[in-house]
């Protein structure tokens, strides 16, 4: 099973509501999350090789959250699932929501493996995979940069702080995707084409059993501050003056 | 006076078309524009693009399902170009010149043609090329002089041929001969149209031309010495091959229009980008109404020339002969390409007219939209005809 999110399209200006609630998202593009595309490509590698019978992937989310599904269909995802968030509970939809979501799924389903990008590039949360292995109490391989299925488990190398750490996990198992993992492919005209016959069911969070109350109250949302201009100065010591004088130093 | 159907167009690409769309969009995004500089400049033949966009299904889209390929509708096709030319025109026109090539054997070709040269285009990535203009003949296809004369079960050819794009690097070419060496006859019935596979002997590919623009494109002259080819060969029968090859025209013409709109959309998009950043006299240039009106014309320029071959492609998808709307498309996207991509040249001021920026490279591109598949002129007399047709009734 893999999970998609949605994703404001980086190349946009993005800009605050002016009443400091949250971001203008309204008829802004949404894409694929980035790594949530390298965790795609990494399932369907898995089952080209035989080691996977299925690929699931499942979005979370509004109406449109459906066009996500169909390109990781197209990429070779055999089936997807999109579980219907709209509203102001789409507004308030965090990890911890997505988490229970995945669980329930991964229950339902029969999962033996999930695979999620490591954060979402709008939020940067970077909690959802680790959560959702918390709740089904299943092992979990984050920031993986390369993966092995083998006979007594999954090898995983992990990107972290100082290098490359090499774990090995039993399965059922939750991973996720780093950057380096593999370069996503395109999905091809074709491979479009046939995608259309793939299904989608819709699920709604209540037939999940998952409350999705948030526990997080956004009170403001700022945007950074203008950059101020510089200042040029013709000698060191008017700049360790200058400096004083600001207080820096 | 005649009667018409306003038929509205659906305002509303389909889920599908929107994925192809975003397909060709990001390839164009992410294989093309950062390559398209460096080919310009070296001229050298894009072929890795050719070939991932071949792997992509990016190409070759009329050709029939029955024969391996897609058979997307014209309309669909071109979207695709569309979002391609946006990238780069040169690499784009490469791509287009094996749907004109294909085209009069997918409009005239037996089974067993179709099986064996458009087959093969599905299983490699091959290239083909429309063979007709000659040095002496280019909007007066009638007066092309290459001769084709029957001999046994072959027809030997002998001729010149010119600005063949792909010349160098098809695998197999369509070719305007004429049969008929009465000076009398017909140009309905005295030319026939062929395939010819590139390796035959007796063809000899001349070098590849430097041009203004779309330079990494391959532009050759083709001399043609006693060149045999079977009569298996033939397009319909002796004599049919004018029409085929002006037939084509309808269905190539929507898609060259669709290019020069996406090269419009390029430069129209670079233009605004730096208007909106570029400072002059206290802000940046778009707040200044002389800025702001430019672009404003060529937006409404560039909205129209899409209508245009969306009209053009839906209505020969719809089976109607389009000659009229393909014509209009193709003038009008020619033309304004040209305006928008000069006029992205001025916007940008100095730092237009130099090689560092994207758009003197659009300008250069953009003329040859005035003159292949039809110059400017043949296209107003075809529109004109037809126009005056309507009202001859």
């Amino acid at each position: 099973m893999s999970k998609k999110k949605s994703f404001l399209a980086i190349e946009l200006q993005i800009r605050v509501k002016p009443d400091h609630s949250g971001v203008v998202t309204d008829g802004v593009k949404h894409s694929m999350n980035p790594f949530c595309e390298i965790a795609v490509e990494e399932a369907v590698k898995l089952k080209e090789k035989k080691l996977m019978k299925e690929v699931v992937v499942v979005s979370c989310g509004p109406q449109q959250s459906q066009e996500t599904i169909r390109t990781a269909l197209a990429m070779g995802a055999d089936r997807g699932i999109h579980v219907e968030v709209s509203g102001k509970d789409y507004e308030t939809l965090g990890p911890l929501q997505v988490s229970k979501i995945l669980a329930a799924l991964a229950k339902k389903e029969d999962a033996q493996l999930i695979i999620l990008g490591k954060q979402a590039i709008d939020d940067d949360c970077n909690q959802t995979g680790q959560m959702t292995a918390a709740l089904l109490d299943w092992p979990q391989g984050t920031f993986a940069s390369e993966v092995s299925l083998e006979k007594d488990g999954i090898k995983v190398v992990r990107e972290i702080d100082g290098g490359l750490e090499t774990i090995k996990i039993s399965t059922p198992a939750v991973l996720t995707a780093d950057l380096r993992l593999n370069t996503p492919r395109y999905a091809t005209l074709p491979n479009i084409m046939k995608a259309k016959k793939k299904k989608i069911a819709n699920v709604k969070p209540a037939d999940l059993g998952v409350d999705l109350t948030s526990r997080l109250e956004v009170l403001r949302v700022d945007e950074p501050p203008q950059r101020q201009a510089g200042m040029k100065v013709e000698t060191v010591d008017d700049l360790v003056s200058k400096l004083k004088d600001a207080g820096k130093v | 006076c005649s009667t018409f159907l306003a038929l509205i167009p659906p305002s509303e690409l389909t889920d599908q078309q929107k994925e192809f769309q975003q397909l060709a969009r990001k390839f164009a995004r992410e294989e093309m524009i950062p390559v398209a500089a460096a080919y310009d400049r070296s001229g050298e033949y894009p072929f890795p693009i050719i070939k991932k966009a071949w792997e992509l299904g990016l190409i070759n889209g009329h050709i029939p399902q029955e024969y391996g390929g897609m058979g997307l509708s014209i309309f669909d096709s071109c979207l695709i170009t569309e979002e391609l030319a946006y990238a780069c025109t040169g690499m784009q026109t490469a791509m287009e010149a094996n749907s004109l090539g294909q085209m009069p054997v997918i409009i005239a070709g037996n089974d067993a043609q179709k099986k064996k040269y458009l087959g093969r285009m599905t299983e490699e990535p091959l290239m083909c090329a429309y063979c007709v203009t000659e040095p002496g003949a280019g909007s007066d296809v009638a007066n092309i002089k290459t001769r084709a004369v029957r001999v046994g079960d072959d027809y030997v050819v002998n001729g010149q041929k010119m600005w063949i794009t792909n010349g160098g690097k098809a695998n197999w070419y369509f070719l305007l001969a004429r049969t008929n060496p009465d000076p009398k006859c017909p140009a309905g019935k005295a030319f026939t149209g062929f395939i010819v596979d590139a390796d035959t002997p007796g063809i000899q590919v001349g070098r590849k031309e430097m041009n203004m623009g779309q330079r990494c494109s391959d532009t050759r002259g083709i001399t043609f010495e006693d060149v045999r080819i079977p009569k298996e060969n033939v397009l319909i029968t002796e004599g049919a091959g004018f029409k085929i090859a002006m037939g084509a025209f309808d269905n190539t013409r929507p898609p060259v229009a669709a290019g020069a709109t996406g090269l419009a959309q390029r430069a129209l998009d670079e233009a605004t980008n730096y208007a909106l950043e570029r400072k002059t006299f206290g802000k940046a240039i778009a707040e200044h109404q002389a800025v702001s009106f430019i672009l404003a014309e060529m937006a409404m320029k560039v909205e129209l020339a899409r209508m245009a071959y969306q009209r053009s492609a839906w209505e020969v998808d719809q089976g109607r002969r389009n000659t009229y709307y393909a014509s209009i498309a193709k003038a009008f996207a020619g033309d304004i390409a040209n305006q928008v991509a000069t006029d992205a040249v001025q916007v940008f001021g100095g730092n237009g007219f130099n090689s560092e920026y994207p758009v003197e490279k659009l300008m250069r591109d953009a003329k040859i939209y005035q003159i292949y598949e039809g110059t400017a002129q043949i296209q107003r007399l075809i529109i004109s005809r037809e126009h005056f047709g309507k009202y001859k009734k």
